[in-house]
């Protein structure tokens, strides 16, 4: 077999059934072998979107994404959506194209240094240098992406390698000696994690991506209830826990709930589960939780102790040792009390917006919760519409919020909408959007339609970088500057597409204008025109603690 | 303060450049590095000198290094029973009447003159840190002309 040949048999033999991707001079050989192989290829309209089509289908599904571009110019477009998918521990295998191996350093046509780029953004990376190493590469590229703290892995692959033709070896185990990850919790931990919440009077789950990674959603309700703590998550952890159970608190951090906020604050014991503590979480360091004592679960021993002391660390997969935890803990802590306390709070400091005037983006949001009774797979863009997405969204389920927390990439929502309605056709794919964010991969459309991959696109359409305007307004004395962005007629855009276009105005549209995008059989693209200087509230200014929050309402 | 780490790794392309890497982007120092084949040929043994302000900087870097896929081991010796050595090339001024003083200096510390070339001299010389500090002082009066160190190499028990 050519090298080519080679990697397409190794892909399917790691169960992948979609490439997103790119065509270019230096993965000719792979296309060809692509023309007869059945594998289904999404030919996007720039590779970015390849990238994020990949990492949406990864987060949909738990499995990794793959996306193929060319050399140089192709490789370079996807190093955005590699990225994104790094820090958000997204597992996905990114194929590229190299110049002749022989050329490699030449300065040839097309060729940049991809390895050497992409190191800091993914897990592993590989150069072949010759196709008897190409199925082995596979084989482990496939395992690093998705075990242990998952990551993008790229390969980067020589025309000629692509061409060479040697024997296919497919290695039936995959063994590195030197990557071990850790799956389960050491017992002596176990144990000093279950006195700890014995003792606990005000203890708070604080949950993370790391939850949705490791399946452990379900453990995790089952500990929640047995102590009855209450349970809050950050950005990437929305979905681990079900948003309309009684111990949720939301989301926390630089526009969490305030009652998630003060509960944190306010906790003698933080359980921190596949969550790394990050600046938009903690606010002002020396001053996050106070009183409380940490017990951090955590795959990844790098994330222990690296911006707060961890009181116990437990290192290991967080389904595992939610499980032993489960099991060993006999003794429950006594806290009626807090929760009370907590109940409060939040009948005292409810998510609320104004909702008056023209249409409210919280109010859009709402009405697209009850409009898919909670049950579509959300992505989002970023800025303020991320934001609103994931405070007025209810997430009963993981894996139906989408959206690029660590790196915040605008353009990631498009199309991460489209790898995840590839994923599961047969759920409604919406992609809650800013008229600034669609704007960087609004190409992407083209592949919507010609695919059949109908998604929904809703732009909350405030005619500014929202988010960027909300900062300049709270902070820079409303001095305006390079926010005001203007955009295309979205609607007629849409149809020159071929994908249907809805533009609203009125409040008392909003929903009509949802059921018939949901009814509508095509991608539809919604041109929802919001209140221009609406804000994001509670916001935590950066650098304050997470309990000094401002409303923005009287 | 300097800590010396080893670090056993895949003796494979580009694997200098990921540990590298990893120091400069997440703002570590490296003091000196040393790197050779080891008896086993696809394994590498970097001794890293790295300057941390404190435990918890030493441990992200421990953690950080054990988390790059080629790294097989890594060993902090700041408590651990160890050896390490440095080696220096140093070109002093050099006349037939310092011979009786250079020898003594030979007395104290490891090392010797390699090369003598008109009035000039390369002297070879290891030991750890401090002694090579102590040497080089002494030197100071030949008057160096050029000096050129390696990183440390350190081994355990
Ligand atoms: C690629 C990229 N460039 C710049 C930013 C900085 N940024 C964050 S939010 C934002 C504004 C987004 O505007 P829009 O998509 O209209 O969303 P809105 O906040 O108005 O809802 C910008 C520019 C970013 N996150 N990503
Ligand atoms: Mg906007």
């Amino acid at each position: 077999m050519i090298g080519a040949q080679i990697l397409i048999e190794s892909l399917k033999r790691e169960g992948v059934e979609v490439i997103f991707g790119y065509p270019g001079g230096q993965v000719l050989p792979i296309l060809d072998k692509l023309y007869d192989a059945d594998l289904k290829f999404v030919l996007v309209r720039h590779e970015q979107g390849a990238a994020h089509a990949a990492d949406g289908y990864a987060r949909a599904t738990g499995k990794p994404g793959v996306c193929l571009a060319t050399s140089g110019p192709g490789a370079t477009n996807l190093v955005t959506g590699i990225a994104t998918a790094y820090m958000d521990s997204v597992p996905m295998v990114a194929i590229t194209g190299q110049v002749k191996s022989f050329l490699i350093g030449n300065d040839a046509f097309q060729e940049a240094d991809v390895t050497g780029i992409t190191r800091p953004i993914t897990k592993h990376n590989y150069l072949v240098k010759d196709a008897k190493d190409l199925a082995r590469t596979v084989r482990e590229a496939f395992y690093i992406a998705s075990s242990g703290r998952p990551g993008p892995v790229l390969i980067d692959i020589p025309s000629d390698i692509q061409m060479q033709e040697t024997e296919f070896i497919w290695p039936e185990t995959v063994e590195i000696r030197s990557y071990k990850p850790t799956l389960f919790g050491h017992p002596g931990q176990i144990k000093k994690a279950c006195k700890l919440i014995s003792q606990a009077k005000k203890p708070i789950l604080y949950v993370g991506g790391g939850v949705i990674t490791s399946g452990a959603h379900l453990v995790l309700r089952e500990l929640a209830e047995k102590i009855q703590a209450p349970v809050t998550w950050t950005l990437m952890g929305i979905g681990a826990f079900p948003a309309t159970h009684k111990l949720s608190l939301g989301m926390l951090g630089m526009h969490g709930t305030a009652y998630a906020n003060h509960a944190i604050m306010e906790a003698d014991l933080i359980i921190a589960v596949g969550a790394r503590f990050d600046d938009r979480v903690t606010g002002r360091i020396d001053s996050f939780a106070p009183n409380a004592k940490v017990l951090h679960i955590d795959i990844d021993p790098s994330s222990i102790s690296k911006n707060i002391r961890v009181d116990v660390p437990v290192v290991g997969d967080a389904k595992n040792i939610l499980g032993e935890i489960l099991e060993e803990l006999k003794k429950l802590p006594d806290i009626s009390e807090w929760l009370k306390t907590v109940e409060d709070w939040k009948k005292k400091h409810p998510l609320r917006y104004k909702d008056e005037g023209i249409i409210k983006p919280q109010f859009v949001i709402e009405q697209l919760y009850e409009a898919t009774k909670g049950e579509a797979i959300i992505t989002t863009e970023v800025g303020q519409n991320q934001m609103w997405a994931a405070q007025y969204y209810k997430y009963d389920y993981p894996r139906t919020f989408i959206s690029s927390g660590g790196l915040g990439t605008m353009g990631f929502g498009l199309p991460a909408a489209i790898g995840a309605k590839v994923a599961h056709p047969e759920k409604t794919v919406i992609d809650i959007a800013g008229d600034g964010s669609i704007q960087m991969n609004i190409q992407e459309l083209a592949t919507c339609v010609c695919n059949k991959i109908n998604v929904k696109v809703v732009i909350l359409n405030n005619g500014y970088l929202g988010m960027v305007r909300q900062w300049q307004e709270l902070f820079y004395k409303k001095r305006y500057s390079q926010v005001c962005i203007t955009a295309p007629d979205f609607v007629k855009l849409a149809e020159s597409y071929g994908a249907f276009g809805i533009h609203v105005t009125k409040k008392e549209d909003v929903r009509a204008a949802i059921d018939k995008a949901l009814e509508i059989d095509n991608t539809v693209l919604i041109d929802c025109r919001i209140e221009p200087e609406e804000n994001v509230f509670p916001m935590v200014p950066a650098g304050e603690a997470i309990n000094k929050m401002i409303s923005g309402l009287a | 303060m300097k800590h010396t780490i080893s670090v056993l790794v895949e003796n494979k392309f580009g694997v200098l450049a990921r540990v590298a890497g990893l120091f400069s982007a997440r703002g570590y120092n490296i003091a000196s590095l040393a790197v050779s084949e080891t008896l086993e040929p696809s394994i590498s043994y970097m001794t890293i000198v790295v300057e941390a302000k404190d435990e918890a900087i030493l441990e992200q870097i421990k953690k950080q290094l054990n988390k790059l896929i080629d790294v097989i081991s890594v060993t902090d010796f700041t408590k651990k029973e160890h050896v390490d050595r440095e080696l220096i090339l140093v070109k002093v001024d050099y006349s037939p009447k310092y011979k009786a003083k250079l020898e003594k200096l030979f007395k104290k510390y490891v090392g010797k003159i390699i090369q003598k070339k008109g009035c000039t001299a390369i002297i070879e010389a290891v030991g750890d840190q401090k002694q090579i500090r102590g040497l080089l002082e002494s030197l100071s009066e030949f008057g160096i002309k050029e000096l050129v160190k390696t990183g440390r190499v350190a081994l355990g028990h």
